[in-house]
């Protein structure tokens, strides 16, 4: 019984590999998957609406020249900046209530397991592996939400032009622009996912364990 | 944010004897608890030093702290504070997953420890599998995970019924005798009051008295005489 409690100074907690986080954080969104599905509707909710206004946008830009027929050029191109102006002003609308969803999404879940990082902390936790792992779990969720968000935003959006004009829809919806918006929509809803999530984490895993215990939501 | 300054303990001077149980006794709002963080490192003193083997915690990085909180000291809660999502063996190696113990050498430790709670059967169960009681021995035995100096034991009957809360005290007791390890508890369990060595009573964030358990027995000699 002579060894030291704690042998001086200098003994550090071991850095765990990056896998073995993954293999936690899968776990948890597994085994939670109704709460980590409630959480990801918000995220994929916000990123549905984005991406049924990019969805718009793409449609009005590959509009048949022979919509606006009747139309002087100049009425027709006065038209159009404003169809533009509109459709912008969609955009920066969704991306504020997705952001909003998001964030309050995000911050309910971390804040409801503040007592869970505690605990990990009393058990060995480093601040850095409590933060990669809500990190990791961040990512997957707001990765798969967005992309699952624009899919359904994509859909909802041609549901009326496919009743009105048909087949003919699908000339107006070039393969690469409409990826290229998937992945504009995939990258913004895991970095607002990812942001929403890493501030709360990171206050959480650098409080003391006492005063994360404590705190009740 | 503001704020008055509350001094929740004033002028504490403890020592613990390596092996003893000891026992913190007082009132909600006592200082009972900050004083318990603070020997347990889960808060800072706002001045004022704690000591473990003559090693000031205030001076411990975060990492150093994590290794401490990991290898040296094992907490028991009132709440259990069990993950849901994990089973009983997987909560109780936890600890040596951060520890960088290898899988297969903390499984078959894990194992052993839940047998030595009287668990080994339930391994696979999640504390929602489980009752109060038992959940309270899949936290005694994650407490001894990496075979702790110090358990630090914060309420811990403070959640289960009476037969369940004995049992769980000299579960305590037992591990207390059988590896030589130093227990602190925060309580109001009269019964803990026997199995401990010393008793500290806390009131108004001061020590008003020490008890040695020989004392203890007296006085609970004479109460029954009483009556």
């Amino acid at each position: 019984m002579s060894e030291p409690l704690i042998g001086g100074a200098g003994q550090r907690q071991v850095q765990l590999p990056l896998r073995k986080a993954f293999a936690i954080a899968m776990q948890r969104i597994r085994v939670r998957l109704w709460r980590s599905m409630i959480t990801a509707a918000g995220v994929l909710l916000g990123i549905a609406f984005l991406g049924a206004t990019f969805t718009q946008m793409v449609l009005a830009r590959h509009e048949p020249a022979g919509a606006r027929a009747g139309l002087s050029e100049r009425t027709a191109a006065i038209q159009a900046e404003e169809e533009r102006m509109r459709q912008w002003w969609l955009v920066g609308v969704s991306l504020m209530v997705c952001t909003v969803g998001i964030a309050n999404s995000m911050l309910m879940a971390v804040t409801e397991r503040f007592k869970e990082i505690g605990t990990m902390k009393c058990l060995g936790a480093l601040d850095s592996f409590i933060v990669k792992l809500f990190l990791i779990e961040a990512a997957v969720l707001g990765v798969a939400a967005s992309a699952l968000g624009f899919l359904l935003g994509f859909a909802a959006a041609l549901v009326a032009p496919l009743i009105q004009l048909g087949g003919g829809l699908w000339t107006r919806l070039p393969a690469g622009e409409v990826l290229g918006w998937l992945l504009v929509s995939v990258v913004t809803g895991t970095t607002l996912t990812v942001l929403a999530t890493i501030f709360p984490a990171l206050q959480a895993a650098r409080l003391p364990p006492a005063a994360a215990l404590r705190s009740e939501v | 944010m503001g704020g008055q300054t509350l001094r929740a303990l004033k002028g504490v001077d403890l020592e613990v004897r390596r092996g003893e149980y000891l026992s913190l006794m007082g009132p909600s709002g006592s200082g009972k608890s900050t004083l318990f963080n603070m020997i347990g490192g889960l808060d800072k003193p706002t001045s004022g030093n704690v000591f473990i083997d003559d090693v000031d915690m205030a001076q411990l990085d975060a990492s150093e702290l994590a290794y401490l909180r990991c290898h040296r000291i094992g907490y028991i809660f009132q709440t259990f504070n069990l993950d849901p999502v994990m089973s009983a063996l997987e909560n109780v190696t936890l600890p040596m997953v951060f520890a960088g113990l290898p899988s297969e050498e903390a499984a078959i430790k894990g194992m052993g420890l839940l047998s030595t709670v009287g668990l080994g059967e339930r391994f696979h169960h999640k504390p929602n599998e489980l009752s109060g009681g038992q959940q309270q021995r899949v936290a005694i035995a994650r407490s001894f995970a990496n075979d702790p100096a110090i358990i630090l034991a914060d309420e811990p009957t403070g959640n289960l019924d009476g037969t369940t809360g004995t049992e769980i005290i000299e579960l305590l007791h037992h591990m207390n005798k059988e590896r030589g390890v130093t227990i602190i508890s925060a309580t109001h369990d009269l019964k803990m009051v026997d199995v401990s060595d010393r008793i500290v009573y806390i009131r108004d964030g001061a020590i008003e008295r020490i008890e040695n358990r020989e004392d203890i027995t007296i006085q609970l000699g004479e109460m029954g005489a009483a009556h």
